[in-house]
């Protein structure tokens, strides 16, 4: 069966969509992140969207709905990489992701993540010391 | 009705008639006051005139008088919507492309009156058909010089598009784009799809979007910019908006446009200085050396 991997690294869960969106699929992405971010106690979640060539409002939708999770979750999400097309798309179909930190790629989701856990030091005491 | 018809024939006899009146007509209004003379050479429009006459008559003896889109009349369309698109890129009035056709027509009627003058019935007949005709070429000419001149401003617009968008790097991960112009839907698409290009290729976190030379800021405007800003947003670029002009600021707060925490400056200096301070650069100035 068809699963997104979704990677550990230190305190934050990498996830990086290289397959076609389908609902079924994103369904099961969001069960899947929610466990791992409660298993791992992850603190920042980088889902990386730039192989993502079309994305519809219910992925839309489901990308607002993973960030409204894990910061329920105490965790703090990026979605890096969105393309210009898909970006327009999601303006014209009205969804503009509110609460959702984006971030041109990788490298910059990484390190506003980052600057965004070393800004609550008390929780982060253990991890980075 | 696959019946001779003599009109064809009449026409065919009378051409070198015809053709000299109809060439008459055209040059005396051409030398009417308020046309222009020197645009239409004689020869040329002697030539143009034969060559439709000569098409004219093939149309005519191939009998098809009722229907203009057929085969017979193909060579004819071909000259008429060359015609009428050169006269269009010209600069001629529509009146003065369509008369080409109409001033045919007297010319035309009294020869075919001279030649049918004894049978009344077949007369009506012969200038009821050719009027027909005339008038539908007539309306030919005025669909192609309509599609000419349409031409010319798809192309003016294409040029203007191409002009209007340019994408400037001013830093590192510091973009620009000056907006000239109204933003309509179709502008506002193509600025918002460079600048989300631009943005990707070079990985710039923040861009500057100066609508200095934007005349007037509507709703529509204002939503077309907050959905770039918006667009550039979901893809992890903040954008500034900057070069908004006093009496614009007016129409915005007039309107009641909400700008939703979207940063505005009033010059694109501001809006740089804002941008290198979010990018973690600052600006000292040193003592110029002697």
């Amino acid at each position: 069966m068809e699963q997104i991997p979704i990677l550990k690294m230190g305190s934050i869960l990498l996830v990086s969509i290289q397959v076609d969106m389908h609902d079924r699929l994103a369904m099961q992405l969001q069960n899947d992140l929610t466990e791992k971010i409660v298993s791992s106690s992850a603190r920042g979640v980088l889902i990386d969207i730039s192989s993502l060539g079309m994305v519809d409002s219910f992925i839309g939708q489901m990308l607002s709905n993973i960030a409204g999770m894990s910061r329920i979750l105490d965790a703090e999400t990026v979605v890096v990489g969105m393309q210009p097309a898909v970006a327009i798309t999601l303006v014209e179909l009205g969804l503009t992701l509110k609460g959702v930190r984006t971030a041109l790629n990788v490298e910059q989701g990484m390190d506003y993540l980052k600057s965004f856990a070393s800004s609550q030091p008390e929780n982060f005491i253990d991890e980075y010391s | 009705m696959q019946q001779q018809n003599p009109l064809g024939e009449i026409v065919r006899q009378h051409e070198a008639d015809i053709l000299a009146d109809w060439i008459k007509e055209q040059l005396e209004r051409d030398r009417s006051p308020n046309t222009r003379i020197s645009l239409v050479r004689e020869a040329e429009v002697r030539e143009l005139c034969k060559n439709f006459l000569q098409h004219f008559i093939q149309g005519l003896q191939s009998g098809q008088t009722h229907n203009l889109q057929g085969p017979e009349w193909s060579e004819l369309r071909n000259l008429l919507s060359v015609f009428s698109r050169d006269r269009a890129l010209q600069g001629y009035t529509p009146t003065e492309t369509a008369s080409f056709i109409y001033l045919l027509k007297k010319p035309l009627f009294a020869r075919i009156g001279q030649t049918l003058a004894k049978n009344s019935d077949s007369l009506y007949q012969a200038i009821w058909t050719t009027n027909d005709l005339l008038d539908g070429l007539g309306l030919q000419v005025m669909e192609a010089f309509q599609k000419g001149r349409e031409e010319v401003i798809s192309r003016q617009q294409q040029e203007m598009m191409e002009l209007s968008t340019p994408v400037v790097k001013l830093w590192d991960g510091i973009l620009a784009l000056p907006v000239i112009g109204t933003l309509d839907s179709a502008r506002s698409q193509a600025v918002m799809e460079s600048l989300l290009q631009t943005i990707m290729e070079t990985g710039s976190k923040i861009a500057i979007i100066d609508i200095t030379g934007v005349p007037t800021v509507d709703t529509l405007v204002a939503q077309h910019l907050m959905k770039t800003v918006a667009a550039a947003r979901l893809m992890g670029a903040d954008c500034i908006i900057s070069g908004i002009r006093p009496q614009i600021a007016q129409t915005i707060v007039h309107l009641a446009i909400d700008l939703g925490g979207i940063s505005t400056k009033a010059t694109l200096a501001d809006a740089f200085r804002l941008a290198m301070q979010r990018a973690g650069m600052n600006i000292v100035s040193q003592p110029a050396r002697a």
